[in-house]
């Protein structure tokens, strides 16, 4: 029995060894005092240096995280109001809107990149004003946002009374009343989940962002495409250790905090 | 009413575009990935208070996309010349005030007459090479003068070539003896079939482009076909590389600095052209990314090691060995699709 | 009243998930002439499937993009396949009584895909490179090389690697849900353990599997980074060829058609996947967070 588990083990370990091999050496290689990833010669931390002193990475970062957040904010606002209205429609029509509503999720990021390009540019030219640019960078993310809200509000919405709302109402709330007190609250897990899954996909999205992009607004991933192919730059592996390591910690940070506030439940709960 | 509703959204959606699109004054350069001092673009802002924004691109022809099919809203890029005749020939450069360009005084005498545009109209050139290739003199024990020794077998999965149409199919079309302008379709078959050729018989490592730089100052292949400036800044890493410039014959190129029709911002742009053509900065230039300068002053100011390397300033008998690429009009789509037959394989 | 929420939605629909599919479909079965007139036609289509130029006489899997179509599927099937073999005893192991309490597990698994996605491919370019970090230390241990960058086995390894935990999560997700006492049921009824999985748990995480096969199949048969990066461009897949299309060559109607073609591969194998998932639960990556 002992060896069944240390086999698992083993095979546990091996896998997230594949799975954090390449992250430990790109942080690994952001102190290596050498500009070529072919040879390493010696301990720096130069390019952690050049990092903060980089306008271009600073405004790729900028900008990543702007579309991030405002892409999250507007899609789940989008997406948490569809869905409401969706789990209202009449049964045909509610299946053909949410088979609708998952093709992008199904869609290759590719497909899905160059068809809003393609959309784009037929509207700037028949109507001939605008370009491609923050705006459309923008649009995109919250277009290919929305469905993941949609999808982790509607199940939450299943499984509220229906009968709360029309309660509300009765007894004189006014409909957005009833809606932002008593719904809300109810399915606030579900947009919560949505969100972040919003933000996570807007934050490592690189190839819608590569073709509805504009000329002068790149983000990181665009950023460390173009330099990919030219050899990536170590101030580039100084940033992600960086944003690796703050995002570990963030997430123990709740992990953490989680497990407490389930032991202090447990706990009032006499368990 | 459902379409009252699409006109509006439809409304908004353009509004929003170009709300965002252009606000501030900001010049937009578009430039080759790392080719320029990434501090440029900020001393440029702190003298003369315009801020610029510098992106990259990879290929001649992903500038052009996103330029003419994305409509890019670009002030200043840096084709090279074949591209530069084709926007040319589409009317889509701006002609350059020269007034606002006093530092073309420091332009090499090499450049002032380019045949792509020979009165120097439209363009100020910026940086020159010559494609050629890099090999690791520890691993290859064969003279290297001509193209023929990306075909022996010796070094059989040994040897990156390079992942561009033009650069490749013209060095086949080299050692074929043809021109690297060909549009006989029989001539350029001829190269793909050797390419072809080359490929199944397992001499290529692999098709890459600039990440055959780390690659090489690695030790990872024997050979690799580069341009002279990216092979001046490896052998500055690797003393083990050396450069070539086959006797049959290889591309001179120029890259040099325009402005698109498109842009609504010249003045600004031609004030930052010259602040490229300035000695101090384009030397800053010079230095970081290993191009031959188009800057007599420059030249004068570099190290003598650089002035006297072959690789850098080579002697009038091997820059006779280049000519330049020119714009094949029509017969360009031949050119793609030999390319991607080679990489497709079979 | 809560009603009129929808129309808004199926307005923004209508304009960023079905104007944009339709304009691809346009832009495939048209094509523009020397005179810059649009006209209809199957010609893209016919591209697709013909020899590469008129005087070549080949047969049907030799052509050049049926080539790069018949490779595209076969790099996704392979990397499917050791996804799942990989996978599954991963999302299995998580499930048991040792580590079900730990859900740093869970968490350790997705932190990855934290880090920039092209970047980690990128280090693997440093792992895997001739004289790169695997090869330096069999050197030292005087081991032969082995250098697989540059072939279908390193783009296979950048696939498996950057696809895995989206085929470990749903069946993980899928396991999680199972109610032990159907195991426990199993076992009192005599089934040995070999029986009790696969006559229980297996069959009741194929949604799950479902689940996951289709998180790793289209993107991998839709990728250009990796094929790029990692293959030398010698292996050209779909993804290449309508990157190719759109952002260098400029030929959209091309493009489009074979975006077309992705597309619909990709209903057909939702199809054929939809059969053995009955449930319906298929939420695409949304499983996966």
């Amino acid at each position: 029995m002992s060896l069944h588990k240390a086999v698992k083990k083993l095979y546990l370990g091996l896998i997230l060894f594949f799975l954090y091999a390449p992250i430990l050496v790109l942080m690994v290689f952001s102190f290596n005092a050498s500009r070529s990833r072919g040879n390493w010669e010696g301990f720096t931390l130069d390019w952690y240096r050049v990092l903060f002193n980089d306008p271009q990475i600073a405004r790729a970062l900028r900008n990543t995280l702007f579309v991030g957040v405002s892409s999250t904010v507007i899609a789940t606002t989008i997406g948490t109001l569809a869905a409401v209205g969706i789990d209202k429609l009449k049964r045909g029509s509610k299946t053909i809107v949410m088979g609708i509503s998952r093709i992008p999720v199904m869609m290759p990021d590719i497909v899905t990149g160059l068809s809003l390009m393609v959309l784009y540019l037929f509207i700037i030219r028949t109507l001939g004003v605008g370009r491609m640019g923050m705006g459309t960078l923008l649009l995109s993310h919250v277009m290919f946002n929305v469905p993941y809200v949609i999808l982790s509000v509607t199940p939450k919405l299943r499984q509220l009374d229906a009968n709360l709302y029309e309660a509300a109402l009765d007894l004189g709330a006014t409909p957005l009343r009833a809606f932002v007190q008593v719904i809300l609250p109810e399915i606030w897990p579900g947009v919560v989940t949505g969100a972040m899954l919003a933000f996570t996909l807007s934050i490592d999205d690189f190839m819608v962002s590569f073709f509805t992009t504009g000329a002068g607004v790149q983000n990181l991933s665009i950023l460390i495409f173009s330099m990919a192919r030219r050899g990536v730059q170590p101030q580039i592996n100084a940033l992600s250790t960086l944003m690796f390591l703050a995002i570990l910690a963030m997430l123990f940070l709740i992990h953490w905090r989680d497990k407490r506030s389930e032991k202090r439940l447990k706990e009032r709960m006499g368990l | 009413m459902m379409k009252k509703i699409l006109l509006t959204a439809l409304t908004a959606v353009v509004l929003l575009l170009s709300a965002c699109g252009s606000d501030q004054v900001t010049l937009q350069v578009f430039n080759w990935g790392e080719f320029n001092h990434p501090d440029i673009g900020r001393m440029f802002e702190e003298e003369y208070g315009i801020a610029v924004i510098i992106q990259h691109y990879a290929t001649n022809q992903e500038m052009y996309a996103r330029l003419v099919h994305q409509g890019g809203d670009f002030d200043v890029l840096f084709p090279s010349d074949y591209m530069i005749e084709r926007l040319i020939l589409e009317n889509r450069l701006a002609p350059l005030n020269w007034d606002n360009i006093p530092n073309i005084f420091y332009l090499h005498p090499y450049f002032e007459t380019l045949p792509f545009d020979p009165q120097r109209t439209y363009h100020v050139p910026y940086k020159w090479g010559m494609f050629g290739i890099i090999y690791n003199t520890t691993m290859v024990h064969d003279p290297v003068y001509s193209w023929s020794i990306l075909w022996n077998d010796d070094y059989a999965g040994q040897i990156y070539m390079y992942d561009a149409a033009r650069c490749t199919l013209g060095v086949a079309l080299k050692l074929l003896g043809y021109s690297h302008n060909t549009r006989d379709i029989t001539e350029l078959h001829a190269a793909r079939d050797l390419l072809l050729e080359q490929r199944n018989r397992g001499l290529v490592r692999a098709f890459q482009g600039d990440l055959i730089r780390d690659s090489m100052i690695a030790g990872g292949a024997a050979l690799a076909t580069i341009y002279s400036g990216c092979a001046w800044w490896m052998m500055g890493e690797n003393t083990d590389l050396n450069f070539a410039i086959p006797v049959e014959g290889t591309q001179f190129f120029v890259d040099a600095m325009v402005i698109p029709a498109t842009s609504t911002r010249q003045a600004e742009a031609e004030k930052f052209i010259n602040f490229m053509m300035r000695p101090d900065i384009a030397l800053l230039n010079a230095e970081w990314i290993g191009y031959s300068t188009t800057n007599r002053a420059v030249l004068d100011m570099l190290p003598d090691y650089w002035r006297n390397s072959q690789v850098y300033w080579p002697t009038d008998e091997v820059f006779a060995r280049g000519d330049m690429f020119r714009d094949l009009g029509d017969f360009r789509q031949e050119y793609y699709d030999a390319f991607m037959m080679v990489l497709v394989g079979g | 009243m809560k009603k009129l929420f929808a129309y808004p939605y199926i307005v923004w629909m209508a304009i960023f998930i079905a104007a944009p599919l339709l304009l691809v479909f346009y832009y495939s079965v048209t094509a523009t002439d020397a005179l810059g007139n649009t006209y209809f036609t199957l010609a893209n289509f016919r591209r697709f499937f013909s020899p590469f130029s008129p005087d070549m006489v080949q047969p049907f899997h030799e052509r050049i993009f049926v080539v790069v179509a018949l490779r595209s599927l076969r790099l996704a099937l392979q990397s499917t396949l050791i996804c799942f073999v990989l996978g599954y005893p991963v999302a299995y192991i998580m499930t048991r009584k040792e580590y079900s309490e730990k859900s740093v597990l869970l968490f350790m698994l997705l932190a990855p895909m934290w880090m920039n996605f092209l970047l980690r491919t990128y280090a693997w370019l440093t792992i895997l490179e001739r004289n790169g970090l695997i090869n330096n230390l069999l050197g030292r241990l005087g081991l032969p090389m082995f250098d697989i960058l540059y072939t279908d086995a390193a783009v296979l390894l950048g696939m498996v690697y950057n696809f895995l935990p989206f085929m470990i999560l749903p069946i993980y997700t899928s396991l999680k849900k199972q109610d032990p006492k159907l195991v426990e049921a199993a076992q009192d009824l005599g089934a040995g353990q070999l029986g009790v999985f696969l006559r229980v748990v297996f069959p009741l995480s194929i949604p799950g599997v479902v689940s996951g096969i289709t998180m790793v199949f289209m993107p991998a048969a839709a990728t250009f980074i990796i094929p790029h990066l990692l293959g030398g461009r010698q292996y050209f897949l779909l993804g290449s060829l309508v990157e190719m299309q759109f952002l260098n060559i400029g030929d959209w109607h091309f493009g489009s058609a074979v975006a077309v073609i992705m597309m619909m591969m990709m209903v057909v194998s939702m199809v054929v996947l939809s059969f053995f998932d009955k449930g319906g639960e298929n939420h695409g990556r949304g499983t996966v967070i």
